[in-house]
């Protein structure tokens, strides 16, 4: 009886709390991408509000792998991601040296408070939803999604996704290849979800899954350095596109600066220098109706 | 007619029917305070509206919701499976550790090493050795599904700790039990069967049932080796959304299973507070 009216009692505290906690959920509504309305004034590295003052602080989650990032030292300003970074920096006024790297996991890098980075480059892709927890910069990168396969199995013949219904697929956790394999690939078999590209590799090396998907970039170094004996199936475009972008925390005030150098060099040819020297290969691949 | 003893009754009742009201009015004020000034401070917090919208968020559970429970009956399947395996295994390995016949003694050997081994090693570990180092082996027949492979890794785990408890529960059985259980006629295997292993299992009933709680939570462990149960269906509608709400239904559903189990061990644990020291491992 006792134990009862105190439950309830207590019941009443949480509901009541609740209400007005629902109250006010109205008020955090949000705007998508930051438009792109920065001046150079604005955006020089005096005026900037960076995480350290007079640092550019860049965050990517540990192992960075290839070829986003080279033997694990995003500041060797090999790979990538990290030529981005830099080149993002550049176009801001920071030399090299004032670029400091932090290691964010992905999980994490969204999570609510304050960040110790002022950016964050991990193939983030750009989506209205996670728009809503954390600022994008304007995409760096757009990457169609690949099939890879052991070159022995039945999934190394497929032509098109159709081929692919019978398949045990794996891909990792937070990706677009997830999304592509539930969305368009549609298999009978559940795809199994790995925490992260490690497990992903493993799985296929050791025949647990038959292929993974994996966006491009990814699926060239996959089949040349880690898993000699599979191979690119074939590559498919992703409903909307999968754009990558620079992650800050949601209201930056450096938002609209990170996109305005971004677009920048893109519009000086920078950007498609960086990716030819990257990513050069990842063209050419045979592709999946 | 009111005799002057059944008068002083009623008055003492009276007496502690209030001194009981009063009580309660200081529980339901106290906890009214004590939770409602904590939930109050967490509201006004200036991160609030973020952590409202990243962790409590109305519209991404009623999305998360219906798949996770979709998801949540691998778990309780799993759960089921493995719990009955962890049971027998667990007996056979007390049993064993316990056996006095000097033919066993390789056998209390590995079980020892056994029970020492995996109760040193984090589930998680376990799980993700068996589950990616298995694989690995490629022995033919030797099942490569992340659901077999976890269960196994799982069994093994909570076999170890399952074991012990086990035997602190053969040990609480007085030798004189045997004893007399033989001299009248019962073969060994009897005497264990009819008179030691009821009073045992009895006597551990709640820190068996302890284990079996800490299970149900644990089957999501199996998560890291791919396959799409609760806990991995929570976190993949956390990435596409970036929002940590998936997670909280998750843990609702775990709660909601392991919550009647804790009431029916609190109870049990009332009943026979002797037995509290052997539900803390």
């Amino acid at each position: 009886m006792r134990l009862s009216r105190l439950v309830s009692a207590a019941l009443l505290t949480v509901a009541s709390v609740a209400l007005v906690a629902c109250g006010r959920s109205s008020s955090s509504s949000t705007s998508t991408t930051a438009s792109t309305t920065a001046t150079a004034a604005a955006c020089s590295k005096a005026a900037l509000k960076t995480h350290a003052p007079g640092t550019l602080t860049v965050a990517t989650d540990k192992p960075a792998y290839p070829p986003y990032f080279e033997n694990e030292k995003p500041a060797n300003g090999k790979g990538f991601e990290s030529a981005v970074a830099y080149g993002i920096a550049k176009n801001l006024g920071y030399a090299p040296a004032d670029v400091k790297w932090v290691t964010e996991p992905f999980n994490s890098s969204y999570a609510p408070g304050p960040k110790n980075f002022d950016f964050d480059v991990n193939q983030i892709s750009i989506t209205p939803q996670r728009a809503k927890a954390v600022d994008f910069s304007a995409p760096y990168f757009e990457a169609p999604q690949a099939l890879v396969a052991l070159k022995s199995s039945d999934a190394a013949k497929a032509t098109s996704l159709a081929d692919l219904q019978n398949t045990q697929l794996g891909v990792q956790i937070g990706t677009t290849s997830l999304t592509a394999v539930n969305d368009i690939i549609k298999p009978s078999k559940q795809a199994k979800v790995f925490d992260n590209s490690n497990d992903v590799v493993t799985a296929l090396k050791q025949k647990q899954v038959d292929a993974v998907v994996v966006d491009l970039p990814t699926a060239f170094y996959l089949t040349a350095a880690q898993v000699p004996t599979a191979t690119i199936v074939g590559q498919f475009p992703v409903p909307g596109g999968d754009k990558w972008g620079a992650l800050l925390a949601k209201g930056s005030p450096l938002t609209a600066c990170i996109s305005k150098a971004v677009s920048e060099l893109k519009t000086s040819g920078e950007l498609a220098k960086i990716n030819q020297q990257w990513l050069g290969a990842a063209a050419g691949a045979p592709k999946l109706g | 007619m009111v005799t002057p003893g059944e008068d002083r009754k009623a008055v003492r009742a009276e007496a502690k029917r209030r001194s009981a009201r009063r009580s309660a009015t200081i529980a339901t004020v106290s906890t009214i305070v004590v939770i409602g000034g904590l939930l109050a401070f967490m509201v006004t917090r200036p991160g609030w509206s973020n952590v409202h919208q990243l962790f409590f968020n109305w519209d991404e559970f009623k999305k998360a919701f219906p798949q996770v429970l979709k998801a949540f009956v691998i778990d309780m399947k799993l759960f089921v499976i493995v719990e009955i395996c962890v049971l027998a295994f667990g007996l056979i390995v007390a049993l064993t550790r316990t056996s006095v016949h000097p033919v066993l003694a390789p056998g209390r050997l590995l079980a020892l090493l056994y029970v020492d081994l995996l109760r040193g090693i984090p589930t998680i570990l376990v799980v993700y050795l068996i589950g990616f180092g298995v694989p690995a082996l490629a022995i033919a027949g030797v099942p490569t599904d992340p659901l077999v492979l976890g269960g196994i890794a799982l069994g093994l785990s909570y076999g170890a700790y399952v074991s012990e408890v086990y035997r602190s529960g053969l040990q609480t059985v007085h030798p004189s039990q045997r004893m007399a259980a033989l001299s009248v006629g019962l073969t060994h295997l009897q005497s264990l069967r009819f008179v030691v292993l009821p009073q045992a299992i009895r006597n551990v009933r709640a820190p068996l049932l302890n284990d079996f709680i800490s299970l149900q939570k644990d089957v999501a462990l199996v998560a890291i080796l791919g396959p799409q149960e609760a806990y991995r269906i929570a976190q993949i509608i956390q990435g596409e959304d970036f929002n940590y709400t998936p997670l909280l239904a998750a843990a609702l559903l775990y709660f909601a299973v392991t919550f009647p189990l804790a009431r029916i061990l609190d109870r049990m644990n009332r009943r026979d507070p002797a037995q509290m020291a052997l539900a803390v491992r």
